[in-house]
């Protein structure tokens, strides 16, 4: 390997680069853009979800109960309605995501027996939506259910009873205030890199091809890892420039709190682009038309990174087959490594495995990329 | 005008036939995502790894975890020593749960007064954190209820002490067992079909400028109208083939149950494919090379999935985004998906859906007619 070719190719590539500025421009605007955009689309927290409520009592306590809900963050109540076909209606219109039912006899009955009920109806067809949503309004009943107790003891004049034998004292740690947006944020700039990575560099190849001018590289004396380093070497600087801004916008813009060293990020991240880029050029490698080659790209990189990276579903809830093939999925140990990075403060020697994991992919592809790239010669 | 559309289509679809590898990109990539997404695509919370450490040795200690490890929301994959063990558990992610009982846990309960349960949680995946929370309290409810039933009953003979208390009873609708994949595996089809359709769509222009044949059509008499719709009629066909494909695997092989009018959905279908081929043709015309229509996708697709409440609902972001989502016909299809397949809705509800994803394809189409038009000047 020759450093004055290798340098030749880099030239080469810059000013190819620099010669297309609607694509460097795009490259340079795509992890911006995405990170603002998507930033704020990344949500999973729920608060004001719209109720529906259907009176059917009419008495002091069902508007008590109605009280709670309009006090919780989590509900609003946007409607009532007097009967059940416009319940119907509410929920089919998604004008409401939750329906509060309160029986003919509720008062009653809590008279009677003790105990009485509310209906809750939910939309269920996002069932994460629908389970959270049951949460918390089970957690608003049973404080409404509380404060009756509570009443209901003074008025027989008897001294407040232990009325809870048990507390559950949870502390969340990493993430105290469970907002989704900290563990998502991360797993986005990872999931953006690895897109921007393989789109910058899948072309770089199958361009050359495409134009004819690969028959000039090939009558030089410039060899296949001269070529691959000295194509990869501005790539990997555009691709520095993208990561920093991405990190950059999650630590001071959505205020995701950084726990980790600085070192540790330069490291993994400089890995990780290498790894990405390469993959990029290997798709490039094998396959000579710029549409094939995008299709695969596009195929192999956008919709796993989005599912099978674990950075929107979590990788131990998938079934054992599904969780093997993710290993495949290079993105997922960045996404560990930043999540890590920022909510835990890993230090390098914790975070050992996934980068491991990289080097190997890494080592790999460059073998595979070196090796297709041989054999196109003869 | 149709005299001169129909070549155009004929051209398209012999240009792909002669294409080998381009069926095999079709169907085979097409069948392994549905399968592959169907089954990671799902926020269910089942067997979290959980450590417990037991500092009371007691019956009710025992009791109260034999709980958890019964469920199958919990699997205790580590008993500790120490309060040592738990922290390193949870900081080496070898467990995400947590659960302390101390000493003194039976002697509390037996006074009547309130003894505690430690649970400690990594909230890195919040909502991960979130539900297994909820699963927690569910079970320490239901071993506190137990209890105190046991109690009174014990000390104060079943009339003794009354409970005042309102329950909730939880009725979800159009998914009873609240099933990840019934949720999930529709919205694929939508999300599925939107990147192969753009994805074939935006490079149909560019590449025939690229490679130079664009010269000849437009020597050719064509029209830029008959040219555009010559090359969409190709590829709204391909497009139906595959959503027929991924429809049926949901069916099939998911078994999602489908009680809504098929005629909908294929009208929903139909509008779609028309609204992303041409947003496809759109970039295409506004290309010159294939590199430049390859970011775009990246640039385009990226927030059409994140941003149509495939995943995170739009109704927790921020009102300008949510603004922006109306121009997404993604938005708009996996409601219409989601609505015949779960919840049978008709026409009658989803109208405003269908015009919006055709009031999109009009502009985008009419946008791409006039953009190849003077393209061409």
């Amino acid at each position: 390997m020759k450093l004055r070719r290798l340098k030749a190719i880099a030239v080469k590539e810059v000013l190819q680069i620099w010669r297309d500025p609607r694509s460097l421009m795009i490259a340079l605007l795509l992890p911006f853009t995405q990170m603002f955009l998507l930033g704020y689309g990344v949500n999973l927290d729920l608060k004001h979800l719209p109720v529906c409520t259907f009176d059917r009592e009419g008495s002091q306590l069902s508007q008590d109960l109605f009280k709670h809900f309009q006090a919780s963050q989590y509900f609003t109540i946007a409607r009532n309605v007097q009967s059940y076909s416009q319940v119907v209606a509410a929920i089919d219109n998604a004008d409401c995501s939750i329906a509060i039912v309160v029986p003919p006899d509720f008062s009653e009955r809590l008279n009677d027996s003790g105990t009485a009920s509310v209906q809750a109806i939910i939309d269920a067809t996002d069932d994460n939506t629908a389970n959270i949503a049951f949460g918390y309004a089970a957690a608003v009943v049973n404080g409404f259910s509380n404060d009756v107790q509570v009443s209901w003891i003074d008025r027989q004049g008897r001294p407040l009873q232990q009325v809870q034998p048990m507390v559950v004292q949870s502390r969340v740690w990493f993430n105290e205030d469970l907002e989704s947006r900290n563990f998502i944020i991360p797993g986005l700039v990872a999931a953006i890199m690895a897109l921007v990575g393989a789109q910058l560099t899948s072309l770089t190849i199958s361009r050359e091809w495409e134009r004819g001018t690969m028959e000039l590289l090939i009558s030089t004396p410039v060899r296949p890892s001269e070529l691959m380093i000295g194509k990869l070497i501005p790539y990997l600087v555009l691709g520095w420039l993208d990561a920093a801004f991405c990190l950059a916008i999650a630590a001071l813009w959505f205020g995701v709190p950084y726990r980790g060293t600085l070192f540790a990020l330069f490291v993994t991240t400089s890995l990780f682009l290498f790894v990405v880029l390469s993959i990029g050029y290997l798709l490039s490698v094998l396959i000579r038309s710029q549409v094939g080659a995008s299709q695969i790209a596009l195929l192999a990189t956008m919709l796993p990174t989005m599912l099978l990276s674990g950075y929107i579903f979590p990788i131990d809830q998938m079934p054992p087959v599904i969780r093997d093939i993710t290993y495949l999925i290079y993105a997922r140990y960045y996404v560990t490594i930043v999540k890590d990075l920022f909510l835990k403060g890993s230090s390098i020697v914790e975070l050992a495995t996934p980068i491991l994991f990289l080097i190997v992919y890494a080592t790999a592809v460059m073998v595979l990329a070196a090796h297709a790239f041989r054999k196109r010669l003869d | 005008m149709f005299a001169r559309i129909i070549p155009i289509v004929i051209k398209e679809f012999i240009e792909l036939k002669r294409d080998k590898w381009a069926r095999f990109r079709l169907i085979v990539p097409t069948l392994v995502q549905m399968l592959l997404f169907g089954y990671a695509a799902t926020y269910e919370v089942y067997h979290v790894s959980t450590v417990v450490l037991d500092l009371d040795h007691s019956q009710e200690s025992r009791e109260l975890l034999s709980r958890f490890s019964f469920s199958n929301r919990f699997d205790v994959v580590k008993v500790a020593q120490s309060q040592h063990d738990v922290t390193e558990a949870i900081d080496r992610s070898a467990a995400a749960v947590g659960l302390v009982i101390h000493a003194g846990f039976a002697e509390l309960l037996d006074k009547g007064q309130s003894a505690p349960l430690q649970v400690v949680v990594d909230g890195t995946n919040s909502n991960t954190a979130l539900i297994a929370l909820g699963y927690v309290n569910t079970i320490a409810a239901g071993f506190a209820h137990d209890y105190a039933a046991d109690l009174a009953e014990r000390t104060l003979g079943v009339h003794g002490m009354r409970q005042v208390k309102v329950t909730l009873e939880q009725r979800p609708w159009f998914n009873e067992d609240l099933n990840g994949q019934w949720f999930f595996v529709p919205g694929l089809i939508g999300t599925l079909t939107l990147v192969i359709i753009v994805n074939l769509t935006a490079f149909a222009i560019v590449r025939e400028r690229e490679v130079g044949t664009l010269e000849q059509i437009m020597v050719s008499p064509i029209r830029p109208v008959e040219f555009i719709l010559g090359k969409t009629v190709p590829f709204f066909l391909i497009g139906l083939g595959e959503v027929a494909l991924i429809v049926a695997v949901a069916i099939l092989w998911f078994q999602v149950p489908f009680v809504g009018n098929p005629l909908v959905l294929l009208l929903g279908t139909a509008l779609f494919l028309l609204s992303t081929m041409a947003l496809g043709l759109l970039i295409s015309t506004l290309c010159m090379t294939q590199q430049q229509a390859f970011s775009m996708n990246f640039f385009v697709l990226n927030p059409f999935f994140i941003l149509s409440g495939f995943s995170f609902p739009i109704s927790s972001m921020p009102k300008v985004l949510q603004w922006m989502t109306y121009a997404n016909p993604l938005r708009y299809y996996l409601v219409v998906i989601r609505g015949t397949f779960l919840k049978g809705i008709g026409m009658s509800v989803l109208w405003p859906q269908l015009a919006a994803m055709a009031a999109i394809a009009v502009v985008l189409l009419a946008a791409s007619i006039l953009r190849f038009r003077k393209s061409l000047e």
